[in-house]
């Protein structure tokens, strides 16, 4: 009983400061945009950011960076939403920055790292000034260290001796022409409070995040799905197995995890029982170094 | 009892803060074992025989190779009893404004000292910074309690000190509690001590767990900075017209009588929308729409307040600030003030005194404020504000002070003359209820 409303009290918390957040941007900006992927936590987002303006549609528009190697359960899912409460999709896709020369393939065929530069093209091109993102600071020890309004230069660039204190709850938004602030309501939440959420409003997801059968093969120890990113290669079988996926992103680096949480109530017991983080479980590129997260953004990337 | 604890850490360099809260995530099984792994193998790799659990914590590449925290970090954990937020601000002197931020939202503050050297500036700096900016409640962890071999009287002394040294700076003895630690071998932080016998008192956990918080300003009267207004003009909501916000102090009923500032115009509130559907009434830390009886103009920047307790509209005012620019600040500044959702040009005028954190009290006419400097100014803003002191509220009681040439934040601002309270009075024969407050008998 004292953990139910525990769990209820902080929900609630939680949810009053990401709301909080998204009024406070929309008060100050003049082109807001949500990065929206289908994803849990961007789903998450939405949900909040429905709420914050109800009953008035949210006055921001969202962008997806398609990396091109998706899971067509997602994008599906992505367009349902989309459709379902009229809102506006930019999609910045890879591969027009590949086709046109702008971006090249890298070796290993992931194309995570690729996203930054239509990342920040499509922020100077639509003149974004602030972009949400669902980050969160439990995630990866730089998460740890990020603002919730996290300015960032021309370049795109997190600077993080150069940082904004935050007091109270006084959030600044000044920025100059050609910067831009990156928001992150969802900074206080943790995985375990993400999948309370998701319980207690009951918001639907796309069905990859839930146990089913899936044909994977093994690489450098996580269970990847077969797909355009080059997979299975020699020496790597497909085995058919009962997976889900903690989070959604690449599909070249996001790895399955073996699961027979079929319900919301089944994943939060496995969520609350993993010994292993989301994305020590199932993020290849976070693996390359100690500070492989504090890198990409140093670079633009989110 | 609320069951969010926000806490803010705080202590000098190698008072083995880090490790400490490595150990706090560590003990109550909060670090999931990739994690753990890494640690293992980084500190393999510096050549440690046991892991350094400081790692878990310093993510930055600088502070790794250096070996040292440079940014607030938050971290969180929870116990079957409560969840926490914790601030984990670092000790350099020039960082002190990250504890500033740790402290400016913490119920509570953990101060770290190591047991062989005691009470330090640097303590005293930081138990003023977190009696300044209203911080509740303070834990001191006395640190490296087995360097010292567990000396009781070692741990007596320091405890005595700084619980002097808090009670000087306003803290009730209730609120101060210490504790002997030591966030290496992990007494006393989760698990309880056997090489401490002579210690009754709660582990660090056991205390975070059932300190009494109060949410701010929960029984203040009622304050609602306006930050966005809901104007559907659909066809299911032709006429809706709500005020949204998040509630600064106290709380709000359909209903209340209420004056919007600076216009001074009063109406009734005849609804509240909140994200789970109207309410009856609404309390401090919630975002609520609020729906009034008149078609009054109102905008961002407002403030709806109880019309029987209204904060002062003022265009000059005390303050304390808390300077955290790089650039020093000259009597006479150009900045922007942004106060609740409201922010307008205003001039430092005058710069009062400059508060000395080693001995507590003030030095007069200061010609400027430096990074790091805490002191009292005047400040003229451009339109009138409607504000509270912050011994009052927390949250209409504060503003930040940004630069209107590169946006940055400079200062964080408290209303009032919070500092005037940490100021010791001159000492004199004459006085003995003072004698009395620095030196708290045998």
């Amino acid at each position: 009983m004292a953990e139910t409303l525990a769990i209820a009290d902080n929900l609630d918390a939680l949810e009053s400061e990401a709301i909080h957040i998204f009024r406070e941007v929309a008060g100050e900006f003049d082109r807001p945009v949500i990065l929206f992927s289908g994803g849990k936590d961007s789903t998450l987002l939405l949900h909040l950011a429905i709420k914050a303006f109800w009953p008035a549609p949210v006055p921001f528009a969202l962008l997806h960076v398609d990396t091109g190697h998706n899971f067509p359960e997602v994008i599906e899912f992505r367009d349902k939403v989309v459709a379902e409460h009229g809102l506006r999709l930019e999609v910045a896709a890879v591969q027009e920055w590949i086709d046109d020369g702008r971006l090249q393939e890298r070796p290993d065929g992931t194309r995570n790292p690729l996203q930054t530069v239509p990342l920040l093209d499509s922020i100077t091109a639509h003149k974004f000034d602030a972009v949400f993102g669902g980050g969160r600071r439990d995630e990866e020890r730089a998460r740890a260290k990020e603002r919730i309004f996290s300015l960032r230069n021309a370049f795109g660039q997190w600077e993080p001796r150069r940082q904004r204190p935050e007091l109270w709850n006084l959030y600044n938004g000044r920025h100059r022409p050609g910067e831009h602030v990156r928001v992150f309501p969802l900074s206080n939440w943790t995985e375990l409070d993400v999948w309370h959420y998701i319980e207690r409003e009951n918001i639907e997801l796309p069905q990859i995040y839930y146990a089913h059968e899936r044909e994977v093969y093994l690489r450098d120890g996580m269970w990847l799905a077969e797909g355009p990113w080059g997979g299975p290669r020699d020496g790597e079988t497909l085995v058919r197995k009962t997976v889900r996926y903690r989070t959604v992103g690449d599909g070249s680096c996001t790895g399955a995890v073996e699961s027979t949480a079929a319900t919301i109530a089944d994943v939060i017991a496995e969520v609350a029982a993993s010994r292993l983080t989301e994305r020590g479980a199932t993020r290849a590129d976070d693996r390359m170094s100690e500070a492989a997260m504090e890198d990409r953004k140093r670079e633009g990337y989110f | 009892m609320s069951q969010l604890l926000r806490l803010a850490t705080a202590g000098s360099v190698d008072d083995g803060k880090s490790t400490l809260v490595g150990r706090l995530l560590y003990d109550t099984k909060s670090v999931l074992a990739d994690t753990l792994d890494a640690v293992h193998r980084a500190s393999a790799d510096r050549g440690l025989s046991t892991p350094d659990l400081s790692l878990l914590v310093d993510g930055l590449r600088s502070e790794r190779e250096q070996g040292i925290t440079i940014d607030v970090a938050y971290r969180y954990f929870a116990t079957p009893k409560r969840s926490f937020v914790l601030a984990d601000t670092p000790g350099h002197v020039q960082y002190t404004r990250n504890t500033v931020t740790g402290a400016s939202t913490a119920q509570l503050g953990v101060l770290l000292v190591d047991a062989r050297n005691g009470v330090v500036e640097q303590t005293r700096r930081h138990a003023a910074v977190l009696a300044l900016l209203g911080v509740p409640q303070l834990v001191l962890a006395v640190n490296k309690i087995d360097l010292v071999g567990y000396d009781e009287q070692t741990y007596r002394r320091i405890a005595k000190e700084f619980t002097a040294h808090a009670t000087e700076l306003g803290y009730p003895e209730s609120n101060v509690v210490t504790i002997p630690v030591s966030a290496l071998v992990g007494d006393n932080v989760v698990d309880r001590s056997d090489q401490t016998p002579w210690y009754d008192g709660p582990t660090l956990l056991e205390h975070l767990e059932n300190v009494p918080v109060h949410a701010d300003a929960e029984d203040a009267p009622f304050r609602f900075p306006v930050q966005y207004v809901i104007r559907p003009r659909t066809a299911e909501f032709p006429d809706y017209r709500g005020y949204a916000g998040q509630i600064a102090a106290g709380k709000v009923s359909v209903g209340d009588e209420v004056v919007v500032l600076p216009s001074g115009i009063s109406t009734t509130v005849t609804g509240i929308d909140s994200p789970h559907g109207p309410k009856q009434s609404a309390e401090s830390g919630e975002s609520v729409t609020l729906l009034l009886a008149d078609d009054v103009d109102i905008s961002r920047g407002d403030l709806i307040a109880a019309a029987s307790a209204p904060p002062r509209l003022s265009d000059e005012f005390d303050a304390t600030l808390c300077w955290l620019g790089d650039k020093p600040l000259r009597p006479g500044a150009r900045v922007l003030v942004k106060h609740g959702a409201r922010t307008v040009q205003a001039l430092v005028t005058e710069l009062r005194s400059r508060f000395d954190e080693q001995t507590l009290s003030s030095v007069d006419g200061p010609e400027s404020l430096s990074l790091n400097d805490i002191g009292r100014v005047v400040v003229r803003s451009a339109e009138q504000l409607p504000i509270d002191d912050y011994a009052d509220s927390r949250r209409t009681g504060a503003f930040l002070v940004i630069d209107p040439a590169d946006g940055s934040t400079l200062a964080g601002g408290l209303v009032g003359a919070p500092l005037s309270q940490l100021d010791q009075p001159e000492l004199t024969e004459a006085d003995p209820a003072a004698q009395d407050l620095v030196s708290p008998g045998p």
